[in-house]
Order: structure tokens, then C-alpha cells, then sequence
């Protein structure tokens, strides 16, 4: 099982990825944004930080690197993609998956942990049960997710919500739960096919136990099941 | 006792100011000069100098230094690189006091930054810097540069950015103004920081009336680096090239280290608005992304960072250093302006910008770098053999100046100092002749007004604007103990370790106006408890030496005397001192700011996964103290927070039971005896207790056995304390351990319910609350300060001064 984790210029949370993996006991190698081919690779993590500063609109830039019309074309045949923060925006950004990310609710940057409830969704990188709560750090400016109610309407209906941020017993007050504001408290969605998953949260910080929690580990075990599937 | 008077080995006042040259270098080796450029006038220089800073007798040495009359380039270089920012003119003497030297030190002050062995080839460097005067004037960038300045120290020593903390000192939060100046100070340094990639895991501030015209923004930063990657700044190799990578040149920042960062403020300081740089962290991410690379492919001679002086200071140190000579094209600086003169490129503090000497076989390979990571770089000159620093314009030379001159010639002042009478005044109060509650009611009532006070206060409202887990190496994050602690193991290199490095930066300013020299060693004792409490030995410090001007004789005897405490304190706990720096002039309309020598303080851990943090752990635990409480309430947060004073006698500091103390709960630690450990201080026992309640969602159940009044027993401050709790299994070989270090502790009582219960000797109850409600103060606090609501300390009703109200940012 071989990952790949793009450097964009900005990316900051490339080399925790890449840790955060073999500590699970996969190859995980990075890929320049330049790079045009993503032969060899088994699945892509698209890593946190702040691609080209993220001056403009978070991932507008890192959107249009070479790369990411390989992530574009091989994501359409079934390759296992997961954005992670500055991941999820470019994946957004690139129309991989629908909606954005905009401006957290009180204009400020949030780093905490945040509890998490899985969804029932066709999301190939979760080896959690819907209803399960997992405790996952955020740290973003940019992380409250917006759509509109008609395709938020259709993410409900064809289990594309994948993760909720909640309350830790699990309960959600309909737009109070989330800290950044997002619209249906919604953390993280999936593409139709379940292959592309992008989240605002940030498993890959609570994988390897260096703060005690090892419960990320669970957002990257799945995919390689559906990986070793498709080979 | 603490010292309540002047060092009696010291004369009270020294009358005469003393101007020297250091050790000026004789005819016999003076450098030739290269070439002559176009000088000033006899008439216009002096006048030319003066307004660039610069005294007549520091005019009459630079002609010294020149032989001649000085050309505008020069004059601007000396200028810059004599300003007390750079040249620390007034403060050199004082500071050489400080131990420098240690078992684990690989590099002490005069780099960059410091670096400390940590094993298994593993290194720290480790730095802080103050913004103070460009946060003053404008929050947001003033604070978000003095990041990427200090960062930009950390890895020209060849070591990877892995952890920030800020020392933040403001006026009361029901100023407007200081509301505003926070706000943009905290996203600054989270601006910054967070886009950086390089977490912001810990610091401290207080909130003091003092710090309302001059604000205190103390930036460390630490690194992560194998040994043999340490770099040095020093020039070397006559036909090397000088490569400036990084930003393009433009007119920001011009000034900033000789009008800005050492004069007072006064009605003018907003006209000094353009004096402060803008930062871009994007470029610096890059920066030390392309500088890593190439320092560990072996493909720089040196690298320095350009700071304060910009172009000028960097390149002048490498010269005076490496002991060669400069030649510098200035028309090949890549400028974002029209038109600018060379004084103005070299006096530029642009942002984001590197200097290297790198050798001509190596270009090629530094200029693919650069390519492929989009940062810029220029070979803008070469090392020469003539000693000489040369600046030249479209071939022109515009300054020639001996490089050794700038550095080892600067003016050394030893500014004449008196015993202020204000400190007898502070020191004789007595707290006995106030009121003190002795009453649960007014216990409690106490008890909430300092859990609810800024300068105790959760600071959760501040740092979960930082980014304090990226890089994946923080192992205690912010609010869980008296210090963070990381892992070791640079990202990229080489593999991750069970070693572990605290770090903390501490510094109670109200104890250092009441008693400069007992304040600035109580700094540096809990800032060592503090590394000891998360299980690390302290083992070397940086700091920030922030005071007023130093012109004037009171302000400088304060400023010795803390300097001299520090350095006794240093030199008990065996931390030595690897670098730091000192921020004078930090008045505004002629007040000083209480002195403030921060001191940021790394220890080492054998496993980072064998430490404390101060949260209650289960229900039963047994609760301990090392240390006596004693009656000393001077100085502390309670008399200024209940009763509005500020003085007394500030607590006693006894460094052979702070090292027993310390020696302890290392060793409880180690053994794995501790569940929680808490330093001691503002706030006292009780404030102590509530913390590690409110950590742990747990309540407790204490009696206090000593015999004090319930106020001092409950809220003095005295050192050398800390609150443990361990496993009642655990209590027998506990206290073997104790009994044999000899350290002096008492058992308090349990872990239990949901309640705050502290009772005195006699079992009367003092203090019954329940632990949400005091949660709830303790942890909203300043978060409703900045609403504009609530109050903090006795006088925090909001006070009318729309003259400063400024639109929050």
C-alpha cells in the first residue's frame, strides 16, 4: 500500500501526513505539485497548511498545479483522494467535490479538539460505525463549510455527509455544534462514489499517540482494503 | 530575605557617564582603504548624524573610525548598526554578567541564536526577541514580523522551526485600546505562526496600567537540528559570492532599529507607522524550506538572517566575524521601489530575506533550489581580503568602511545609575495594616476575583488562535500544565525519538518594580519549576530584557540590579544564558514600563512520554505540597486584585530548597509516582487548587495545617511550591523518597466530589464552591473583558477614554 502526499508550496502539514502513515505501516512518499503522473501511487493525501499562503481564497491557487489534473483525471477512475484542511479547500476548489469552505463564524482561527460523529455514508476511507464519536483536532480560519440547500440536500440523500462535528455524547444542535459555523454542523463529505473524502479536521495529528490518541488512525486503515480490492 | 535593598557590594549611584571604545584595533593592522566615495560636508554631517540617531561624540568616533568625514552611506551604516538595538551600547557591560557556559551549551550568545545539546545527536536552538515598539504602533504586523524575525534566527543556525511561545504584556482589557492591541497582537503572532507551520505551544501575559502606552511582545522561537548541521554567520573565502535570497528590497522598515526600537513614544509614535515591516509568511515558508535544503546538502559557507539594519547588519557581521572584507553592488538588490538610494537598500528591513556565502561552484545548485521552491535569489557581491566593508553603486564606491570597526568599535556606555526612592516606598508597605477576609464569604468572594482575573485567567481565548500541534510533536498542548513539551525528532530527518524538550517563558513584573533584583531571580525559579513540573530538568535560558530608558539614572540602576539578580539566579540553577536580547526606551510620555527581564526557559526530557500535567486525575488521590507556605503576601495578585496595592515585600527566594523542591518532583516524576503536578504562584495555594480542579473536572477536599492567617495561607505567593497528587498505594514510597531528599511537604487531603473544600487547621470551613462555577469565571474571563464587558482587577470598571478608542481590527 503505497500513499502519496502532494507538496503544494505552503503545505505544512505534509511531513505529519507521511508520519502519521507509516506509522500505520504504509509507504507513504511525497509528491511535488509539479509532478504530472501518479503511477505507483495507491491513494493521494492532499495535506493541511496554506497552499501559496492561501492569500486569495484558501486552495485557489494549489488548484490549478500541474498535478492536480492527474488527481482530477485518476480520482474519476477510482483512485482513493482524501483532502485534509487546506486538502478539503483545494478539493472544493478543484470541483471534486461540491461547496466551500468559508471564513470560520467569529472571524478567527480555531485550534481544538473537536468530537466527531460518523455518518452512514458510502465514504471508502472511514473503519468507523455511523454513530460512532471520535475526538479530532481542527486548526483552520477557513473551515466552515457552505452549500446550497439543493445539493446539501442531495449530500444527505446519498450519504455524502461523512462526519458531523457534535457535542461528545454524540448530539448535534443544528447549527450551534459546529465551532467554525458550518452549515448542517457538516466536518467532512465524500464524492458519489465514495472514493474522494475531504475534512476540515485533522486525523493525521491523532494517529502515531504522541498526545496520548491514536483514534485518526481509523481514517486511513479502510482505504486499503478498497485499494488491495481494485489492484 | 529577599534583597529589599541595593546589592551592598554596590555603590548606591555612580555620578559619571562613561563613553569608551571598545578595544579599538591599532594603526599596525587597520585595513587599507579601497577606494574614497563622495563625502559629506563638514557643515551638513553632524547635523545628518543627529537626525539619524546618533550622539556629536558618536559623530566624532565614526570620523575616528573613517579617518575622515563619513559619506551619507556610511554615516546611515554606522548609525544603524550603533543604535542600541544593534549595538546594545548602554547594556554590553551589564550583560557580560550573565554565565554563558554549561555541559550542554554547543553554542552561546553572539549567533544568531543559542543551541543546547539535547542527545542522540540531536540540538535545540532557541531564541527570543522582542517587538515591542512596532506592536505599540501597529499590533497586527508589529507582532506577526517579530515571529518571523525571531523564526528567521532559528534556522539560520541551521535548525528546523519546531515551536514558538509569546510573553504578551498589555494595559487593562477595559481600555479599548488595549483591547484592540491585543486582538491584533494575537492574530498576528497566530497569523503568522499558523501559515508557517510552526506551532505556537505555550507563553504568558499579564495586564498591567504600566504597559498601556508601550505594549510588550516577546517572541521565542526553538529549532530542532543535528549537531553537525550547526551553522555559523561568519564570512569566509575571498571570491565566494554574497547570494541574497528572498524578498525584493523596498523602503519598509527603514529606521526601525535606530528611531523606532530605541527611542520613547511620544504624540509623534504614529508617524512612525511607516517604520514597521509588513510580513509575508508564505515567502518564509519557503525561505526555510529552500535554506534547510541547501545548508544540509553542505551548499552554504554561512547563512545569517536580515533583521533589524536589514542588509547592513547581516553583511557587516559576516565581515567583522569571518574577518574578511565585503564588497557589495547595491544597484544588483532586487528593489520594489524606483529610485532608491543606497543608504535605503542598506538600511532596509524588508522581510523574509537570507544571506549566504556560498562558493562559485555551489551557485548553480543554490540557484536550481531557489527555482524550483519560487524563491528569489541575487548574487548581490563577493568576499574580499581587504577587511574592508565596500558598498558601490553602478561601480561607484559609496562606503568604505574597516568591517571590524562597525562591531568591535561600537560605543559602550555605562550610563550613570541611582537608587530610585520609589523602591523603599513599595517595599515598606506592610499588607498586615489591610483588612483581609477571614471568612468563607469573603474568602470565596477573594477566591473568584483572582480566578477571574486576566493575569490568571484561562488563556484559552488566546491560544486556541495558535496552531499548537502542527509538525505533530506536541505532546502537552497549551492550559494542561505549567509548560509544553515536545517530541524530538526534526520532520524529514532523521528518526522521531522518545527524547523530549520543555520550554516556558515566565516573568511577574509587579514582583520586579517592588524588588528589581529579588523580581528577576523569582523569574528565572519559576520558570525553572515550571520546566520541572512537566517532568523536565531545566537546563539553559534565553530572555528579553524589556525596560524604560536607560538615559536616565533610576531606570538603569533597576535595569542592573534585575540584570545582576538574573544572573545569580542563572548561576544557582545552573541554566545558563545562550542568548536573548534587550528592549530599552520602552516609555511613553516619560513613564517606564515596570521592568519586565522575560526569561524563556528549555529543559530536557529522557522521554517525553514520562511527564506531568497539572489536571486532577481520579477520584481518591492523595494531594501534596512541596514546600512551606509562609506569610508573603507582598507583591502578590491578591493584594493587587482585593485591594488594589502593589508592594510589600516581595516572597523569599532560597535557591537550595527551590533545587531540592525541583530535584523531587523530577525524580516522583520519573518514577512514575506523579498524576498531577502545579507550580505554585500568582493566585497562591488556593488559586493552585482550583487550577488543577477545573483541568480535571474533579473536585478536593483539603485541610491546611499551617497556623497562618486563612488570606496568607490561602493566596501568598511564597516559591519553591509545588501541588502533586499521587495514588494512595503510592503514599509510603512517596514519602521515603521525600524523607530521604529532605524536602519539606505536607499532605493536603483528596481528590473527591465536584467541590473546592479547603478548611483550615482548626477544620473551619474556608472555601466551598463548586468547581463549575468557578470554571465557568476562570475560563471566560477574558473573553468577556474583550466583549467589553466585566472587569478585571479592583479598578476595571470600564474607564471613559474615547480619546484612545480604535475600532477593533
Amino acid at each position: 500500500m503505497r500513499f502519496g502526499v502532494v507538496r503544494f508550496p505552503g503545505s505544512n502539514c505534509d511531513q505529519d501526513a507521511v508520519r502519521a502513515l507509516q506509522y500505520l505501516g504504509y509507504r507513504a512518499d511525497f509528491l511535488w505539485h509539479q509532478e504530472t503522473s501518479l503511477a505507483g501511487f495507491d491513494a493521494i493525501v492532499l495535506p493541511g497548511g496554506f497552499s501559496y499562503g492561501d492569500y486569495l481564497r484558501s486552495g485557489a491557487i494549489a488548484r490549478f498545479s500541474p498535478i492536480m489534473d492527474a488527481v482530477i483525471e485518476e480520482a474519476g477512475k477510482g483512485l482513493p483522494v482524501i483532502g485534509i484542511c487546506n486538502g478539503f479547500q483545494v478539493l472544493c476548489e478543484a470541483g471534486l467535490l461540491p461547496g466551500a469552505l468559508v471564513r470560520n463564524k467569529g472571524l478567527k482561527f480555531i485550534c481544538k479538539p473537536t468530537p466527531l460523529r460518523v455518518e452512514k455514508s458510502v465514504c471508502q476511507w472511514l473503519d468507523l460505525a455511523p454513530g460512532t464519536v471520535v475526538e479530532i483536532p481542527v486548526a483552520h480560519n477557513e473551515g466552515s463549510y457552505y452549500a446550497d440547500p439543493k445539493t446539501l440536500a442531495e449530500l444527505n440523500a446519498t450519504g455524502r455527509v461523512v462526519v458531523r462535528y457534535c457535542n461528545p455524547d454524540g448530539s448535534i444542535v443544528p447549527g450551534e455544534t459546529a465551532p467554525n459555523g458550518s452549515v448542517d454542523d457538516i466536518a467532512g463529505i465524500c464524492n458519489e462514489a465514495g472514493n474522494v473524502f475531504g475534512l476540515m479536521p485533522h486525523p493525521e495529528r491523532v494517529t502515531d499517540g504522541v498526545n496520548g490518541s491514536r483514534v485518526g488512525g481509523a481514517f486511513f486503515t479502510a482505504i486499503a482494503k478498497h485499494a488491495a480490492a481494485r489492484a | 530575605m529577599a534583597s529589599t535593598s541595593a546589592n551592598p557590594n554596590e555603590p548606591e549611584r555612580s555620578e559619571h557617564m562613561v563613553v569608551s571604545n571598545a578595544a579599538s584595533l591599532t594603526a599596525a593592522n587597520e585595513p587599507a582603504p579601497v577606494g574614497t566615495p563622495t563625502l559629506l560636508t563638514e557643515e551638513e554631517a553632524p547635523r545628518i548624524a543627529q537626525e539619524l540617531g546618533l550622539t556629536l561624540d558618536e559623530y566624532r568616533m565614526v570620523c575616528d573610525c573613517q579617518g575622515r568625514i563619513p559619506s551619507l552611506t556610511e554615516l546611515t551604516i554606522y548609525s544603524l548598526m550603533w543604535s542600541e538595538h544593534c549595538g546594545y551600547k548602554h547594556s554590553k557591560n551589564e550583560l557580560a554578567k550573565f554565565p554563558t557556559k554549561g555541559p550542554d551549551v554547543l553554542q552561546g550568545p553572539g549567533e544568531n541564536a543559542g543551541v543546547i545539546r539535547l542527545g542522540e545527536g540531536w540540538a535545540l536552538s532557541f531564541k527570543a526577541e522582542s517587538h515591542n515598539h512596532p506592536s505599540a504602533i501597529e499590533p497586527y504586523q508589529g507582532a506577526a514580523t517579530g515571529v518571523g524575525g525571531i523564526v528567521r534566527d532559528i534556522f539560520a543556525m541551521g535548525a528546523r522551526p519546531t515551536a514558538s511561545l509569546n510573553s504578551l504584556r498589555f494595559g487593562k482589557l477595559s481600555k479599548p485600546r488595549q483591547r484592540y492591541l491585543l486582538d491584533g497582537a494575537v492574530a498576528g503572532i497566530g497569523g503568522y505562526g499558523n501559515c508557517l507551520g510552526v506551532p505556537t505551544v505555550g507563553g504568558e501575559i499579564y495586564f498591567d496600567d504600566c504597559y498601556e502606552g508601550n505594549c510588550l511582545i516577546d517572541v521565542m522561537c526553538c529549532g530542532l537540528m543535528r549537531e553537525e548541521d550547526l551553522q555559523t554567520g561568519a564570512g569566509a573565502g575571498p571570491g565566494n559570492h554574497l547570494v541574497l535570497m528572498g524578498s525584493t528590497t523596498g523602503r519598509d522598515g527603514i529606521g526601525g532599529a535606530s528611531t523606532l526600537a530605541s527611542q520613547e513614544f511620544d504624540e509623534a509614535a504614529e508617524n512612525k507607522r511607516p517604520a514597521v515591516q509588513v510580513g509575508d509568511p508564505f515567502e518564509e515558508k519557503l525561505l526555510v524550506e529552500v535554506c534547510l535544503e541547501l545548508l544540509h546538502r553542505g551548499l552554504f559557507v554561512s547563512l545569517g538572517d536580515l533583521g533589524a539594519a536589514g542588509i547592513s547588519s547581516a553583511a557587516s557581521e559576516m565581515a567583522s566575524s569571518g574577518g574578511v572584507g565585503l564588497d557589495i553592488e547595491v544597484d544588483k538588490v532586487p528593489q520594489r521601489e524606483p529610485e532608491m538610494t543606497p543608504a535605503e537598500i542598506m538600511a532596509s528591513e524588508s522581510q523574509e530575506r537570507m544571506l549566504a556565502i556560498v562558493t562559485p561552484e555551489n551557485l548553480d545548485a543554490v540557484k536550481e533550489c531557489c527555482k524550483r521552491w519560487g524563491v528569489l535569489c541575487t548574487v548581490i557581491g563577493e568576499v574580499t581580503d581587504t577587511r574592508r566593508f565596500v558598498i558601490r553603486e553602478h561601480g561607484e564606491i559609496v562606503a568604505d568602511i574597516p568591517a571590524a570597526k562597525l562591531a568591535s568599535d561600537a560605543p559602550r556606555y555605562s550610563p550613570a545609575y541611582t537608587r530610585p526612592g520609589y523602591l523603599d516606598e513599595l517595599q515598606a508597605f506592610d499588607p498586615k495594616g489591610l483588612e483581609h477576609p477571614r471568612h468563607r464569604e469573603g474568602l470565596e468572594k477573594a477566591l473568584m476575583a483572582l480566578m477571574a482575573e486576566p493575569n490568571i485567567a484561562s488563556k484559552r481565548w488566546i491560544f486556541e488562535q495558535y496552531d499548537y500541534q502542527v509538525q505533530d510533536d506536541t505532546a502537552v498542548v497549551p492550559g494542561k500544565a505549567d509548560a509544553c513539551v515536545m517530541r524530538v525528532g526534526d520532520p524529514g530527518r532523521g528518526p522521531v525519538t522518545n527524547l523530549g524538550v520543555a520550554m516556558t517563558t515566565d516573568c511577574n513584573s509587579r514582583y520586579c518594580h517592588i524588588d528589581p533584583r529579588a523580581g528577576a531571580k523569582i523569574a528565572l525559579v519559576e520558570a525553572a519549576r515550571n520546566v520541572a513540573c512537566v517532568g523536565a530538568k531545566p537546563t539553559a535560558i534565553t530572555n528579553c530584557l524589556n525596560f524604560g530608558n536607560p538615559d536616565k539614572p533610576e531606570v538603569f540602576y533597576v535595569f542592573r540590579e534585575a540584570v545582576e539578580g538574573l544572573a545569580e539566579a542563572c548561576r544557582e540553577m545552573e541554566t545558563p544564558v545562550t542568548g536573548g536580547n534587550v528592549s530599552l526606551y520602552n516609555e511613553s510620555f516619560g513613564v517606564a514600563i515596570w521592568p519586565t527581564p522575560m526569561v524563556g526557559m528549555v529543559g530536557k526530557l529522557d522521554d517525553y512520554r514520562a511527564h506531568a500535567t497539572m489536571d486532577f486525575k481520579h477520584e481518591g488521590d492523595i494531594i501534596a505540597i512541596l514546600g512551606e507556605t509562609k506569610d508573603e503576601l507582598g507583591g502578590s495578585q491578591y493584594l493587587a486584585t482585593c485591594h488594589n496595592v502593589t508592594g510589600g515585600t516581595v516572597p523569599e527566594v532560597n535557591f537550595e530548597l527551590e533545587r531540592t523542591v525541583e530535584a523531587a518532583i523530577l525524580r516522583l516524576i520519573r518514577e512514575g509516582y506523579v498524576k498531577s503536578a502545579h507550580d505554585c504562584s500568582e493566585g497562591g495555594l488556593a488559586a493552585c487548587l482550583a487550577e488543577s480542579c477545573i483541568a480535571g473536572g474533579l473536585g478536593c477536599v483539603v485541610n491546611l495545617s499551617d497556623t497562618l492567617e486563612p488570606a496568607a495561607s490561602l493566596f501568598s505567593e511564597t516559591q519553591s511550591r509545588i501541588v502533586f497528587t499521587l495514588d494512595p498505594d503510592d503514599a509510603d514510597a512517596v514519602s521515603d523518597i521525600l524523607d530521604e531528599m529532605g524536602v519539606p511537604y505536607d499532605g493536603l487531603g483528596r481528590v473527591a466530589g465536584n467541590d473546592i473544600v479547603i478548611s483550615d487547621e482548626h477544620g473551619e470551613l474556608l472555601v466551598d464552591l463548586p468547581v463549575a462555577e468557578v470554571a465557568d469565571v476562570y475560563d471566560h474571563s477574558i473573553e468577556r473583558l474583550l466583549q467589553g464587558g466585566g472587569s478585571d482587577g479592583a479598578d476595571g470598571v470600564a474607564e471613559n477614554d474615547i480619546a484612545d478608542e480604535v475600532p477593533m481590527v
